[in-house]
């Protein structure tokens, strides 16, 4: 098919007859797609044919399969789109496992195309087979194995449906070689869905109703927002604003919700949970009304869960039911969209002739300020050696003015950096929440690069992980995405090492890089930009030579080799056993977690 | 057992369970197509939860639907995480859990019946006593030689289990039982 064939057809396309890998095309054309990630190989030669021969689609080729799969993941998440990967059979496939188990436990809408080996050939253990839909159904949403072309549009258009409707996830669709050959009808997307998929999203007026008479008689509220906010997208955060504006209750955030309410904001706390901020986990401890909003009481949320908020009424919005009550029991549960619930929740609260208690809210608040003042996030500056607090507080500075989006990787720098950069809008930060991917930011700022090619994308990274997928370095050159990679470098896997700090006797087994690459030569040898930094008078300058290249650049931050992350709640214990900056002497490092807990992660 | 109720081990926070299990029958309407009851399998395992009876079946050819009766066991708190993570499967249309709805409608149980194939061997008095007992017990004869019978036996799987017990020690060979099937008393479907 030609461009300028394809051209006539893409707006209102009709039931007509093409090959497989045709509908491939015309499927993402009419979903919208613009950029996809992918890597060739040979049971997706003819898909890939197609998108030579046209120039609706934009792909984007990475180096590693997990690359696009992250990357898709960016896209999605700073768009609020769907995000889409390109793979091939066997190891293409098996490559995509972890973004896609990524995808899942962060709720990102990615759709994954895979290449299969021909029908025939399929269970015969034939060149680059794997079972792809038996490995990925643990990691998807839902996925397909296409045996006859003329089911193939209706499953594509099925699947940016799953995947972006209800709790947005993972789905992928296994195509083997000979469907994308043989000829077949195609038809445009439908807008009934499959009768057993029908998520709910306008919450039970009932429930409600009774959660806002809750919030008005609450003395002690504290509102605990998520992830779940960011999917319901750009209406869910300004009604967020609008609920605390109204009602000016506290609120803080899990590490996937952060941006969805301004961290400027004057009500904000901070992050909660293992990292967060002693006055947010002594808010979620004390209160009496908790208000959960999107957000699924993850583990690291929680800390010991039969001390966790034990004199609170809980009220849980959610789309998926089954977050409801999994790990903590709640009073009101409301399954709905954000959004939606919120709409309803902030029209009966404006209406309502119960307001809230001020004077008692005005009480909690002095009580807040209290905490607050024990400053939780401060750390000892130091005149010779750069403290990686202090390099994010820097960059903060030097970067909030910028149009930005921050992508992590995973670890000690990661609560860094959602401890000190302050986010002011939502689908600004894309972070490896639930699964905890090392590897996770380098190929996702390049997504989010794509996405936004005039924005200023940083992904803050530490040495370990930036060297999982530092491969994607390449594919950022070749599409000249200007994305900064911002090394904390300590030399150590930091929050590993850590954890052996705390739990192990400070026997540091295997979290010490011996060798690292030199950044800078690593950099220019991808045909990107080098800087290093070791001294706190020169990070300034630095960081300012980082924002003016217009070229990806690898930003080697040396930082103080034996700094941890505090505040921490070690585990085991409750949100009121926080272990402060202040008081992280070795020896309460070293008693911080009994033997009971050294069970636990 | 239930990942969530084991004390140590497991990882993580874990809340000490103070519910006590009990025995469930999850009836699920599924789209028939390829890799539903992996999906609804997969599920089970990896979560960590039982199943100790499955069973599944095109009941509307038309349609394409498929039941799967499954008995599991867990707290209270457990079996309606099951049923929701069992609802977020997208071919699955309806889970109902039996017992429950058994519950709302007055009785005491779902109705549940088996169905078994059991082979017995022997002679002389053995086979006089197997097919007295057979008698007594409904099942029907589908086989026989002069040193062997195949029985078919319909009903709850107490019943089975008992007639199983009771042809042991006279020669049982082998059984075959097709898992539970159950519904509700009353008009209405499920």
């Amino acid at each position: 098919m030609t461009a300028e064939k394809q051209d006539s057809d893409s707006h209102a396309s009709k039931r007509r007859e093409m090959t497989g890998a045709e509908m491939v095309v015309q499927a993402l054309i009419d979903q919208g797609v613009k950029d996809i990630f992918g890597y060739p190989g040979g049971a997706v030669l003819p898909i890939y044919d197609e998108l030579f021969q046209q120039d609706k689609i934009n792909h984007i080729l990475v180096r590693h399969e997990q690359g696009a799969g992250h990357a898709a993941e960016g896209y999605a998440r700073s768009t609020g789109t769907v995000g889409v990967m390109l793979v091939t059979s066997g190891p293409g496939a098996t490559n995509a496992v972890t973004p896609l188990q990524d995808a899942l436990m962060d709720s990102i809408p990615l759709v994954c195309i895979s290449g299969q080996v021909p029908t025939s050939l399929i269970g015969s253990d034939a060149f680059q087979e794997c079972d792809t839909v038996g490995i990925t159904r643990p990691c998807t949403k839902h996925n397909w194995l296409i045996k006859d072309v003329n089911d193939l549009a209706r499953v594509l258009h099925e699947a940016f449906h799953v995947a972006k409707t209800g709790r947005p996830g993972p789905v992928l669709v296994d195509i083997p070689k000979d469907v994308q050959f043989a000829t077949g009808m195609y038809t445009p997307p439908e807008t009934a869905p499959r009768t057993s998929y029908n998520p709910k999203v306008q919450g039970d007026i009932e429930a409600i109703k009774q959660a806002v008479a809750l919030l008005a008689s609450a003395k002690r509220p504290v509102i605990y927002s998520g992830g779940g906010v960011v999917n319901s997208g750009d209406e869910a955060s300004r009604l967020l604003r609008e609920l605390v504006e109204i009602s000016n209750f506290p609120i803080t955030s899990t590490l996937m919700g952060l941006g969805a309410y301004p961290a400027s904001g004057k009500n904000w706390l901070g992050m909660l949970g293992m990292h967060g901020t002693y006055e947010a986990n002594m808010v979620m401890h004390d209160c009496d009304v908790m208000l959960n909003i999107g957000a699924r009481f993850d583990d690291r949320i929680t800390g010991r869960l039969n001390a966790f908020s034990p004199n609170s009424k809980k009220i849980h919005i959610d789309i998926d039911p089954s977050s409801i009550n999994k790990s903590v029991r709640v009073d009101i549960p409301i399954i709905g969209d954000v959004a939606n619930v919120l709409e309803d929740m902030v029209r009966l609260m404006r209406a309502s002739s119960v307001q809230p208690d001020k004077k008692a809210i005005g009480e909690w608040w002095s009580q807040i300020d209290k905490w607050r003042a024990r400053k939780s996030l401060s750390y000892t500056r130091n005149k010779d050696v750069i403290m990686p607090q202090h390099a994010l507080e820097r960059l903060y500075a030097l970067t909030k003015d910028h149009d930005t989006y921050i992508t992590t990787e995973v670890g000690q720098h990661q609560m860094w950096a959602a401890q000190f950069y302050g986010f002011e809008k939502p689908n600004r930060w894309m972070t490896s929440g639930g699964l905890g991917t090392m590897g996770y930011g380098l190929p996702a700022a390049l997504g989010v690069q794509i996405a936004h090619p005039n924005s200023l994308v940083i992904d803050i990274a530490g040495d370990a992980s930036v060297q999982m997928t530092m491969q994607e370095m390449s594919a950022a050159v070749q599409y000249n995405a200007p994305i900064k990679i911002f090394i904390l470098n300590n030399q150590y896997m930091g929050m590993v090492r850590q954890w052996q700090q705390l739990l192990h006797g400070n026997r540091l087994s295997h979290s010490y890089t011996e060798a690292l690459p030199d950044f800078v030569k690593l950099a220019e040898a991808y045909g990107g930009h080098g800087i290093r930094c070791e001294k706190p008078g020169d990070l300034d300058d630095a960081i300012q030579e980082m924002l003016d290249v217009k070229k990806p650049v690898l930003f080697d931050c040396r930082v103080a080799n034996l700094a941890n992350c505090f505040p921490m709640i070690p585990s085991g214990k409750a949100h009121n056993e926080m272990l402060l900056p202040d008081e992280a002497t070795d020896e309460a490092v070293a008693n911080a977690i009994d033997a009971k807990g050294r069970q636990l992660v | 057992m239930n990942a969530q109720n084991l004390a140590s081990g497991s990882a993580y926070f874990i809340a000490k369970e103070t519910e006590l299990p009990v025995t469930t029958v999850l009836s699920v309407l599924v789209d028939n197509e390829p890799g539903v009851l992996a999906r609804v399998i997969g599920l089970f395992s990896g979560r960590g939860y039982n199943i100790e009876s499955l069973t599944v079946s095109e009941t509307e050819h038309e349609q394409h639907l498929s039941r799967i009766t499954i008995v599991t066991r867990g707290t209270p708190h457990v079996l309606d995480q099951i049923r929701h993570q069992l609802e977020r499967i997208v071919p699955v249309h309806r889970v109902v859990d039996l017992s429950v709805r058994a519950g709302e409608l007055g009785n005491e149980k779902p109705i549940q019946r088996e169905l078994a194939l059991v082979k017995v061997a022997g002679f002389g008095d053995n086979r006089n006593e197997a097919l007295r007992l057979a008698e007594a017990f409904h099942a029907k004869v589908v086989d026989a030689t002069v040193e062997h019978f195949i029985f078919e036996i319909t009903g709850k799987g107490s019943k089975l289990d008992q007639f199983i017990a009771i042809m042991k020690p006279i020669g049982l060979v082998e059984i075959c039982r097709t898992g539970v099937a159950a519904m509700n008393r009353g008009a209405q479907g499920m």
